[in-house]
């Protein structure tokens, strides 16, 4: 086995790099999508559940109550491209275009965004907005929990690193 | 320190080692429908613990795995049979360091732990590492890996499950981020087995616990602050010198704190969520000692930290407490349960040494003997930098091992500026950060849990 291989600390997620959560407070690469919660520009209790489908580009956007957006009629809205611009500054353009399988040497936010939508990618249903939005809200219940001061040995496998995505 | 003995070669240690392998390996193509290799790997951890009191279970549990048919007590029964592999490993390791480092070690005896708990929580976290098990890591896919979510969920409020959930959180996001696993063009091998391992046992009923031996009251100095994170929790380990108030012999104790966290946060937004909790960061980002009162504390010698029982004391300098203290200080040994190479985090403290660079990986010369440096847990949110390392003339750390080297990973150095010395600490932030780069980013991280705190509150409370 390589060196890589037998180590008990290998890295495998690069971590997160820090952006401004104000207009978008959550995205992910899960599910087989990239898929977030945008919000709204307009009312501060509305937010925007947004995806795009890797391979296919797919793309929904509708509120937190199932109402459609109505930027999304045949084109990526706002929300979406807010969405993929937020990716990039936390993840990484070089693992948003793999994850959403981006053919693209040298990516970056636009160019993802106009590499999918030159595709005249299809509407998805909406139906992911629920599941997307239920892990937004578990994603943030974990500011509600109480710290403990009991010593957590197995977290010695997961050092941080200054290697960014 | 002697790194002399450092670079010697380990008795015994390559063939532990080799037998683990062997059974790791089998776990990448799962144990559904084992080949003949993974047969022979699953007889050759057997073997390694023949002469043991698990051989039978284990030769047992083995054949069964073998022949795809492993239930799940047999699966609990070849991760425990791993666990002692990797613990000798981690004795043979511990013997040398302290040989190297001259430090004398004690082993307490723990009292029975209390009553076990959540046991139907436990009983359905093993079940979801069993179909990992028997899928592999090849086989893993989102579905399977998403079965974990629901018990980790069930798990987080619970404070007592702490240590399961934080493993397993960050185990399955792992895994979700390598899905599918046949697309995988590498594998952690050693790694995921590791998790895989610890996460098997920890479902046994009163295995995480680790009980409290007694109370510490006096003096703790602080030598610097250890960090551990993935992407929904952080912890902050405080490694000290504690010198209790009765004059008996100092010894090196540690102090922890652990929060679940969202994955936007991160840097300073980490020590910001630590912070609250324990006072003893502050000491360490104001190189001060303090003051404690009947702290509990474990066999292992770790401080189960309370706000309320310590106070800021006098300054001290974690280099006066690595020259003067650390060296007659003695150390708990681990409690059997938990030893493995990983978990090894000696407190050292290093010397006219030279460095050396080559590929941006630093190297120690100590004595004529190469040590590698760790710089890459050096925290982000710091002003400890490699380059800070590369410059230096004395170093504490904490003496690592993985993959086959030690390595030690830079708490603070002293190096020279302006014809001074001036000593930078990784764990500088950890209490607040001061000099301008780091209140710039302690702003943004206040920013980020601000907005995260008002999406909470209007979407969750409802």
């Amino acid at each position: 086995m390589a060196d890589w291989e037998k180590s008990s600390t290998a890295r495998v997620i690069p971590p997160a790099r820090p952006r401004k959560l104000a207009k978008v407070p959550f995205v992910e690469l899960a599910d087989g999508r990239l898929q977030g919660v945008v919000s709204s520009g307009s009312d501060i209790e509305r937010v925007y559940v947004s995806s795009v489908e890797a391979g296919t580009y797919a793309f929904a956007c509708s509120t937190n109550n199932n109402r459609p957006c109505g930027g999304a009629r045949g084109m990526f809205c706002n929300h979406i491209r807010a969405l993929i611009d937020e990716a990039v500054l936390q993840y990484g353009a070089e693992r948003v275009a793999r994850y959403l399988r981006v053919e693209d040497p040298e990516p970056n936010a636009q160019s993802i965004t106009v590499g999918m939508s030159s595709t005249r990618p299809p509407h998805a249903d909406t139906r992911a907005a629920a599941p997307v939005f239920s892990r937004f809200l578990r994603h943030l219940a974990y500011l509600e929990f109480a710290p403990v001061t009991a010593p957590v040995p197995e977290m010695h496998w997961f050092p941080p690193t200054r290697a960014v995505a | 320190m002697r790194a002399d003995l450092l670079a010697e070669p380990i008795a015994g240690l390559d063939e532990a080692l080799m037998a683990a392998d062997t059974f790791d390996r089998t776990l990448v193509g799962g144990l559904l429908r084992p080949q003949p290799t993974q047969a022979a790997g699953l007889a050759e951890l057997a073997c390694a613990v023949a002469g043991t009191p698990l051989a039978s279970p284990v030769a047992k549990a083995a054949e069964k795995a073998a022949a795809g048919a492993a239930s799940e007590d047999h699966l609990v029964v070849l991760a425990t049979a791993r666990t002692a592999l990797l613990g000798s490993v981690h004795d043979a390791l511990m013997a040398r360091i302290d040989e190297a480092t001259g430090r004398t070690r004690i082993s307490g005896t723990a009292p029975a732990p209390r009553e076990p708990q959540a046991t139907n929580l436990l009983a359905a976290a093993r079940s979801w590492l069993c179909d990992l098990a028997r899928a592999g890591w090849r086989g893993i896919d989102h579905g399977l890996v998403s079965g974990s979510a629901q018990v980790v969920s069930a798990m987080l409020p619970n404070p007592a499950l702490r240590r399961l959930a934080a493993l397993l959180d960050g185990f399955a996001a792992e895994l979700a981020s390598s899905c599918p696993g046949a697309a995988l063009e590498r594998i952690p091998v050693r790694r995921w087995a590791d998790l895989w391992s610890r996460a098997m046992l920890l479902t046994q009923p009163r295995a995480a616990e680790v009980p409290v031996t007694g109370a510490a009251t006096g003096r703790l100095l602080p030598l610097g602050v250890d960090l551990h994170e993935h992407t929904t929790a952080a912890q902050a380990q405080v490694h000290a010198v504690f010198e209790p108030a009765d004059g008996t012999a100092p010894s090196l104790v540690r102090a922890s704190v652990l929060a679940p966290k969202p994955d936007t946060v991160v840097g300073v937004g980490v020590w910001q969520l630590l912070r609250p909790c324990m006072s003893l960061l502050t000491a360490c980002s104001e190189g001060r000692s303090m003051n404690v009162a009947d702290i509990p504390i474990t066999v292992d010698g770790d401080l189960i930290w309370n706000d309320k029982q310590a106070c800021l004391g006098e300054p001290a300098g974690a280099f006066a407490t690595a020259r003067v203290a650390l060296p007659v200080a003695l150390a708990a040994a681990t409690r059997p349960l938990d030893r493995h190479p990983a978990r090894i985090a000696e407190p050292v403290f290093l010397e006219d040494y030279g460095v050396r660079e080559h590929d941006g990986v630093l190297t120690f010369a100590v004595a004529g003997h190469r040590l590698a440096v760790d710089a890459d847990r050096i925290p982000a949110a710091g002003p400890l930098t490699p380059g800070a390392v590369a410059m230096s003339s004395a170093c504490i750390g904490l003496l690592r091992w993985d993959a086959g080297t030690f390595s030690v990973q830079p708490f603070a150095v002293e190096t020279t500026r302006k014809k001074k010395s001036v000593a930078v600490h990784a764990g500088a932030w950890a209490g607040g950060a001061a000099d301008r780069d780091g209140a710039k980013a302690e702003k943004a991280a206040t920013e980020a849990v601000v907005v995260l705190r008002e999406r909470a509150r209007r979407l969750l409370r409802k």
